[in-house]
């Protein structure tokens, strides 16, 4: 227990978790000051104002429409006839195409809109667990820490397994804080300026899993950046294996299948199996295949991709990098 | 006395793609309770690997190891709270205090926290404990790494290179400190390449040299045994050094000429220089032992001493024959 406290405050000890944590949180805050200051509830006073903008677009376009066949209908028989239409055919607006709601500021409505801001929240909050994750085993490996400390304690699974609990524990409580925050303030937002309608026991169980997919997206992403740090045992092993992932697998891999017209080529892409994880699931399309049916014509294939599925490659690709740096962690000399 | 750290026929070979480096070649050491030990080896000759190995940090590929009567690596975890090791050159984290550092080992290691203070005292970083370990000197960082090695009180300390980075009144103060902790019964063992230091504070040394022992015991039967016992001698004429030479070596003598001295050895009794030559008319005017020390004793066991117009490379020290198996453990 004492190795794990003295971890815990290793790790919240150290200025680069601080700032990065800070950072972070600096981004949702102008995210929720974002969504609260460019949303706005639907009051009489507001609702006059956007009638009084619509009817004022209508007037206009009205103007225009009547000017545009006065010219049309000057212009016959002269040159500058063939620069328009039949005049009958000049568009004539309608009443109904300037309506009162398009002309009002958005509303946050929280049952609709929350989802997204969920998995904008986790997907944040994994960055930021992955490179701290990746960092703060990384540091104590470059620094010589890692040395000090196995003379202190000798038993080496022990002492990786306590500092990856610590991280995760603590990431942990982090996540559910914040998560705990975001949900509170947007519901805030919801009230001030949106609606919670619709928001029944059901959806509120939803929200919750999500976020609890959201949480365990977190620390798979943080145990991840500690795995490969660790097996590198430098922070920029982690973070160049995060960069070639990303341009080998996401732009390079997107790009040549692409090119070769695999079918459901986003299937082999992490954002699809991340949303898939968040979402419940996530739909990939061949678009180069036809599913004819005489109702709807020509459909392309699709398949589904389900979040116990994303979740099993999940697990897999944590346990393999896990598991691997836990073995070198056993086997390799320190040097 | 009871043996704190045994070793015994330890072999840890390297496999790289340009070969097989056998970094430890059947070495073997023993360090009496209550002493200060030095350990001593050209550059690349194991040092550190024992060190690691003894330590847990390295997996060796043959040999037995003991520290404080426990077999290592199984009993590490049980012996490792009474042994404070600096393994090279002190490594921290740049951004921590002296005493976040100290703290952070403490709490892992359960020691009260109280302890942190008087090792920092011990070491003369009170001062500065406050400030970040990346604005101090080598010098400081390596009485850090002391502090951190002594914050367990351990029964056995191991020190790699203490004094590097030391100005002359720290190389001292770290004598002081060896020499206190040594009479308060903790055992000390030094790796140094400050051979006079090892000299002056040491009871007993270790040298190592190519992966193996090649001499070991206390400083004074080390320094008897591979002492040359030359004698210096210069006669009243200069003139007269070459028949002198002659004559000494008809009665058995080594000697070398030098431009106005003779070094001669291998005769039992000094005595018969200065009869031989009074027989041949050549009077002694200067008949000198000469001391041997332990830098020159260590040139000559690794075979490292600098020859004229050759550059020694890091792996050129000489190797002492392959031991038996009988060898080592306890003796």
């Amino acid at each position: 227990m004492s190795l794990y406290t003295a971890e815990t405050r290793r790790l919240t000890k150290r200025r680069f978790t601080r700032f990065f944590v800070l950072g972070t949180l600096l981004v949702l805050a102008a995210i929720v000051a974002g969504m609260f200051f460019t949303n706005h509830k639907a009051s009489p006073e507001r609702l006059a104002a956007a009638q009084a903008e619509a009817d004022s677009q209508y007037q206009f376009a009205v103007q225009q429409a009547s000017k545009e066949t006065a010219d049309c209908q000057a212009a016959q028989g002269t040159p500058a006839a063939q620069n328009y239409p039949p005049c009958d055919q000049i568009y004539q607006p309608a009443r109904e195409d300037f309506r009162a709601e398009w002309y009002m500021d958005p509303m946050f409505d929280f049952r609709e809109q929350f989802g997204f801001l969920v998995t904008a929240l986790a997907a944040l909050l994994a960055v930021m667990a992955f490179v701290i994750g990746a960092t703060y085993v990384g540091a104590e490996w470059s620094s010589g820490g890692m040395m000090n400390l196995l003379l202190w304690r000798p038993r080496r699974l022990q002492v990786l397994g306590t500092k990856l609990a610590a991280l995760l524990v603590s990431l942990g409580v982090f996540t559910v804080v914040v998560s705990a925050a975001w949900t509170g303030l947007f519901v805030l937002t919801a009230q001030l300026r949106g609606t919670l309608a619709g928001m029944t026991s059901g959806a509120w169980q939803s929200i919750l899993l999500m976020e609890l997919r959201g949480m365990v997206l977190v620390l798979a992403a943080g145990a991840v950046g500690f795995g490969l740090a660790s097996l590198g045992r430098h922070t920029a092993m982690a973070l160049g294996a995060a960069i070639g992932a990303i341009i080998v697998f996401q732009f390079g891999l997107g790009t040549v299948l692409s090119l070769a017209k695999v079918p459901f080529a986003e299937a082999y892409l992490v954002p699809v199996w991340a949303l898939a994880w968040m979402d419940k699931s996530a739909v990939a399309t061949d678009w180069n295949s036809c599913d004819y049916s005489s109702t709807s014509g020509c459909e392309p294939a699709t398949i589904t991709i389900t979040w116990p599925m994303a979740g099993g490659v999940l697990a897999a690709v944590v346990l393999l990098i896990v598991g691997a740096a836990m073995w070198t962690m056993r086997s390799r000399d320190v040097t | 006395m009871n043996a704190v750290l045994e070793i015994q026929g330890l072999r840890k070979t390297y496999r790289s793609r340009k070969g097989v480096r056998r970094a430890l070649d059947g070495f073997d050491m023993v360090v009496e309770a209550g002493q200060v030990h030095g350990f001593l080896g050209p550059n690349g000759s194991g040092k550190t690997t024992t060190l690691r190995t003894l330590l847990g940090l390295i997996r060796p590929n043959g040999g037995r190891m003991a520290l404080l009567g426990r077999e290592v690596p199984q009993a590490l975890p049980e012996v490792a709270g009474l042994v404070g090791a600096i393994v090279e050159s002190p490594q921290f984290f740049g951004n921590f205090s002296a005493r976040d550092t100290l703290s952070l080992l403490a709490d892992a290691g359960g020691v009260e926290r109280a302890r942190v203070h008087e090792v920092l005292e011990l070491v003369g970083l009170r001062d500065r404990a406050g400030d970040r370990v990346k604005t101090y000197s080598l010098g400081m960082k390596q009485r850090l790494a002391v502090a951190s090695a002594l914050l367990k009180n351990p029964q056995l300390l191991i020190l790699d290179e203490p004094a590097n980075g030391l100005d002359p009144g720290g190389i001292r103060e770290m004598r002081t400190l060896m020499r206190n902790l040594a009479e308060s019964g903790m055992t000390v063992v030094l790796s140094s390449h400050i051979l006079g230091e090892i000299q002056l504070i040491c009871d007993s040394v270790t040298i190592i040299s190519a992966g193996r022992r090649v001499a070991a015991g206390s400083v004074a039967d080390v320094l008897a045994q591979h002492a040359a016992s030359a004698v210096r001698v210069r006669v009243e004429s200069v003139a007269d050094l070459t028949g002198s030479a002659g004559a000494l070596r008809e009665i058995g003598a080594q000697v070398v000429v030098e431009p106005d001295h003779l070094m001669v050895s291998g005769l039992a009794h000094p005595s018969a220089i200065t009869r031989t030559l009074a027989a041949r008319g050549i009077y002694v005017s200067e008949l000198a032992p000469v001391a041997v020390d332990l830098e020159s004793v260590f040139l000559e066991l690794t075979g490292t001493a600098p020859v004229e117009g050759e550059h020694r490379q890091v792996d050129e020290s000489a190797a002492a024959p392959a031991p038996t198996v009988n060898g080592g453990w306890g003796q």
